[in-house]
């Protein structure tokens, strides 16, 4: 099986950039989007998701809502919160709901660390 | 069909949104550590609009009087950048900034020099976020205190010729456990969105390249 991300940002930009970083650095993965948290929801609905990339600042529910809601879901699926936000309390909550932080804006350096274990972690649970 | 949508694109717009989201993230995450509680944002609102739409868009949330700290910004594009609160906060705010430190005469002798100097960082850490993403260097004048309702706040100058539309950008902000909020807020006329637009494109052809 394949590995399926998620990509939630209510930018479409922001989306574009996201999916054009990982697909630099994770190629065979599967690319999917939502432009809020209950588009994210649906998808996870829809179809079996590895990872999540999830925006902070979003209307409606954001990124760490998301995040906190999705955690006690999936417990060991690998989530990172993306943001230029670098609050101690917003570092602290993804910290809390075991996501990484992210800084936007998003480079392939930023996510390198965040993919590659990401990956290492779907490997080892597929033994 | 709205003038926002004949000088803006979807794209244009969405990326403007984003550079404008990341901007004030930063400038949270500097407010936060000047006032030492969590500053909460709002999702950005961008909108173009006339001085007095503006004005209307802020007297609508606020009927009381408004203070403010100023900055305008030079470079391909230019204008204004607020960051603006009812005057009912000014004191807490700058309580929150010199934490505590100052007796009440002190901090009353302070309140200008401390709401400059909270503007400046907040508004220099969100414009030069802008400034860097879009590759274009801006200049930024002295933060300035000014008092009054909105039309006094948004009146760019000098007078121009474009019918007094602007694109007006604006995020609410409220720092936790604090009597304290306001916007943020950020005013060009129309030649410099022209000259934004092409920046703007240019960014959008950067970060998306061939994908």
């Amino acid at each position: 099986m394949g590995t399926t991300v998620l990509i939630v940002d209510d930018s479409k930009l922001a989306r574009i950039v996201l999916g054009k970083t990982i697909a630099a650095l994770q190629p065979d993965w599967t690319r999917v989007e939502a432009g809020n948290a209950d588009e994210a929801i649906a998808a996870f609905d829809a179809q079996a998701i590895d990872v999540a990339v999830l925006d902070y600042n979003m209307p409606g529910r954001d990124g760490l809502a998301l995040a906190e809601e999705l955690r006690e879901r999936f417990p060991t699926m690998p989530i990172a919160v993306a943001t230029a936000n670098v609050q101690d309390e917003i570092i602290s909550r993804a910290r809390a709901a075991n996501a990484t932080f992210i800084a936007k804006p998003v480079t392939e350096e930023g996510m390198r660390g965040f993919l590659s274990g990401a990956a290492l972690r779907l490997r080892s649970a597929a033994q | 069909m709205t003038t926002q949508s004949i000088l803006l694109d979807d794209l244009e717009r969405d990326a403007l949104t984003e550079l404008v989201n990341i901007g004030v993230s930063r400038a949270a995450a500097n407010l936060r550590k000047m006032v030492g509680e969590q500053v909460l944002l709002s999702v950005p609102a961008v909108e173009v609009v006339t001085r007095e739409g503006a004005t209307t868009l802020i007297r609508e949330r606020e009927s009381g009087e408004l203070v403010a700290v100023r900055q305008d910004f030079a470079g391909v594009f230019s204008g204004r950048a607020l960051l603006i609160f009812p005057q009912s906060n000014s004191m807490a705010l700058v309580h929150a900034v010199t934490g505590g430190a100052l007796s009440v005469a002190d901090a009353a002798d302070m309140e200008d020099e401390a709401l400059a100097e909270t503007g400046n960082v907040v508004l220099n850490s969100c414009l030069a976020t802008m400034a860097n993403m879009l590759q274009r260097p801006l200049t930024m004048s002295l933060p300035e205190v000014i008092r009054g309702d909105g039309s006094k706040l948004f009146h760019l100058s000098p007078e121009t010729s474009d019918g007094g539309v602007v694109l007006f950008l604006y995020i609410n902000f409220a720092v936790n456990d604090r009597d304290i909020r306001g916007y943020i807020a950020m005013l060009m006329d129309l030649p410099s969105l022209h000259a934004l637009k092409g920046l703007i494109a240019d960014f959008i052809e950067r970060v998306v390249g061939d994908a």
